[in-house]
């Protein structure tokens, strides 16, 4: 571990934001929430922060997007697949939006091999934060996300005057080559360790039972239909919860032509399983026509479905979807909670 | 940043780089419904197992997924069988001879050929459930010693919505397979002189062995749990019974999450399901 002054990151990040390629994001302050965004200079970057309103996800698969361009050229079409490279450096990630976009690599990368999504990701820097103030709605330390030993090039942990910094990878420690860092000291290294350790009691909403249980629970609870029915007579299918979730990533693609008519493009854009005709196919027949069917289908697949298939349980515990649902019906915590009261009641 | 040497990326072309198929042939079997053929760059063949789909691109239009109604049997071009529905599909009816689409795949699962070799193989097809069908049908008259006796059924709304009607004529006179044919209803307008009544008047009537008998069922939704009822009334064991089923889909690769079927994805896991695997999932309604 090393440590870093305040002011040599400060100079850092405007050392990157003058002469790396790349744009430079991080968390800001805007009106009354908290984004990702470019940054103009260090001073306009926040390190202490409890939620953003839209994960870093963003940068690595954007809202939209070209998956392939096509051309025509006398009577010759032309058909490329497009996978834009834009990489970015991204400061001051929490460890749940690290561990989602951990969980999307494994995905996108790893299985099924998305180009688009592998060359942002693999051009992208992110920098973490260890949290220092807790969204209310936020249960990542149930979710075994408070923390993260990994998904990360740098690691910074706030200690006052200094940051410590944990070096996550090659491209994290090149980032420090020219900057003045030094060693950690056997106290400081127990000072991030204390800070880890206490931020554990900081969360108000704890999941009752340890996650890994959730697939079973979730089962279990699949034909449960008056409960869902129950939960889901508020919801209003506007899929809020899936848009600013981290670890949601469906889409659905479309074509886009320009105005010449000879050219165009498809985009993929997200999508969100809660929205009525995510499921209808062509003559009407919807597979999931009635809300408590496609709430109940977010929770399985989160807690249960991907699972299944993937070995991670898909929440982060960010509680953004809590934060932003008008209907207060999209709490992961609080419905698995509730599912696990009534199978043990 | 993430190492690629972390991965075992291929650094390939993208997965949705789509090849160009050129239409051959257009030959249109009812009001709604066209046969593709279309060609591949080189006279390359599309390789697919029967049963699988690929996505198919119009330049200006959009994207959507189609069985392949012809069998890898059959070298050089692979068919298509299209019904206009919709954005899509339309302007694919609009396409003419020469002109060229997009292809990506094949994709999913198709039928598990290893396991109905050796087996009688009974199809039961109601409406455009005949393309993915036709398939494994053609794969089964092309190689008949691999497999035991072969029956088609085939339904359809009325006479004039049955798709690929010279091959229907052959089926018909064939001494290999065993094929019949209902309408549901005929209208003044038509002349029919078959069987009416919905597919499941065809199980009843039958006589096959169910101890070598293996059932491949494509359909409409509403089609499949009449089918499986009809099929168990006739003793045939629920492992002995194959499904295609349709979802919307947007990738055709296990990503978008359009086609999600509980836990499963019909386009990763499917579109061919065995029974056993779908039978207890609510959302795959059979
Ligand atoms: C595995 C598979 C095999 C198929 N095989 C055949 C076949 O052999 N012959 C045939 O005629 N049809 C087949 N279909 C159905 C065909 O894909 C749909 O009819 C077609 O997608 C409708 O598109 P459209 O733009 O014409 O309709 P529209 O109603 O205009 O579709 C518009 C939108 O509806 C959605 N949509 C509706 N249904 C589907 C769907 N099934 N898949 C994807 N998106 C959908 C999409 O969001 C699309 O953008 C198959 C479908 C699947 C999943
Ligand atoms: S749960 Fe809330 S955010 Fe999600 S679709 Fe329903 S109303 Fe919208
Ligand atoms: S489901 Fe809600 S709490 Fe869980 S990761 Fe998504 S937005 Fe965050
Ligand atoms: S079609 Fe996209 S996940 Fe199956």
């Amino acid at each position: 571990m090393k440590v870093i002054d305040r002011s040599d990151l400060d100079a850092l990040i405007e050392e990157l934001i003058a002469s790396d390629p790349r744009d430079v994001v991080g968390v800001q302050e805007d009106g009354e929430q908290y984004v990702f965004d470019h940054l103009e200079s260090a001073d306009e970057l926040t390190l202490d922060y409890d939620l953003t309103a839209l994960s870093p996800k963003k940068y690595v698969m954007p809202q939209r997007e070209t998956l392939l361009t096509y051309d025509r050229t006398d009577d010759e079409y032309e058909m490329r697949a497009e996978a834009d490279p834009t990489g970015h450096i991204v400061v001051g990630v929490h460890p749940y939006d690290l561990a989602a976009i951990e969980h999307l690599d494994k995905i996108f990368i790893d299985t099924l091999q998305d180009e688009p999504y592998r060359r942002k990701r693999e051009n992208s820097v992110l920098i973490g934060v260890t949290m220092q103030d807790v969204a209310d709605n936020c249960f990542a330390a149930s979710m075994g996300t408070a923390t993260v030993d990994s998904g990360y090039d740098l690691m910074v942990t706030d200690l006052g005057d200094t940051f410590a910094v944990d070096i996550g990878t090659f491209e994290g420690d090149r980032l420090l080559e020219s900057t003045k860092t030094r060693n950690a000291t056997a106290e400081e290294i127990e000072r991030v360790a204390e800070i880890e350790a206490d931020l554990k009691d900081g969360f108000d909403r704890e999941l009752a039972f340890p996650p890994a249980e959730l697939p079973t629970l979730l089962e279990a609870s699949y034909d449960d239909m008056d409960f869902w029915e129950d939960y889901a007579e508020q919801c209003l299918s506007c899929g809020t919860c899936n848009v600013v979730c981290p670890t949601c990533f469906c889409f659905s693609v479309d074509m886009v032509r320009d105005l010449d008519g000879d050219s165009g493009r498809q985009e993929r854009r997200w999508d969100g399983c809660l929205l009525e005709d995510f499921a209808t196919v062509a003559q009407g027949e919807n597979f999931r026509e009635e809300v408590a069917q496609r709430h109940r289908h977010r929770f399985m697949r989160k807690g249960w479905y991907i699972y299944e298939r993937y070995g991670d349980v898909a929440c982060v515990g960010c509680g953004r979807c809590t934060r932003h649902c008008v209907a207060d019906v999209a709490d992961p915590c609080e419905v698995y909670n509730e599912l696990r009261e009534a199978q043990h009641a | 940043m993430r190492s690629a040497a972390r991965t075992h990326f291929e650094h390939g072309e993208s997965e949705y780089q789509p090849i160009e198929g050129q239409i051959v042939w257009i030959d249109r079997h009812t009001d709604d419904d066209k046969l593709f053929v279309i060609d591949l760059p080189d006279g390359v063949s599309l390789d697919h197992d029967p049963g699988q789909f690929v996505q198919l691109f119009v330049p200006g239009v959009g994207e959507a997924p189609f069985s392949i109604a012809s069998s890898p049997t059959k070298e050089g071009p692979f068919e298509l069988c299209i019904r206009a529905v919709g954005n899509v599909t339309n302007a694919i009816h609009d396409l003419e001879a020469g002109d060229v689409v997009g292809i990506r795949g094949p994709y999913g699962q198709g039928f598990d050929i290893d396991a109905i070799a050796g087996q009688d193989l009974l199809f039961i097809a109601g409406g455009i459930g005949l393309a993915p069908l036709r398939s494994v049908i053609n794969y089964a008259l092309d190689r008949p010693a691999e497999f035991g006796d072969l029956t088609t059924l085939y339904g359809c709304t009325e006479p004039a919505e049955q798709l690929f009607p010279g091959e229907l004529d052959e089926w018909a006179d064939s001494d290999v397979m065993d094929y019949r044919e209902t309408v549901d209803e005929v209208p003044d307008s038509q002349e029919w002189d078959g069987d009416t009544g919905v597919i499941t008047s065809l199980i009843p009537p039958l006589e096959f062995d169910p101890e070598t008998t293996v059932a491949l069922v494509c359909g409409p939704p509403v089609m499949y749990r009449f089918v499986i009822k009809a099929l168990r009334e006739k003793g045939l064991a629920d492992d002995r019974i194959y499904l295609s089923l349709e979802r919307n889909m947007h990738c055709g690769r296990g990503l978008c999450g359009h086609c999600q079927l509980n836990e499963l994805y019909v386009c990763l896991d499917g579109p061919v399901f065995h029974y056993p695997t779908v039978r207890d999932k609510e959302e795959a309604e059979v």
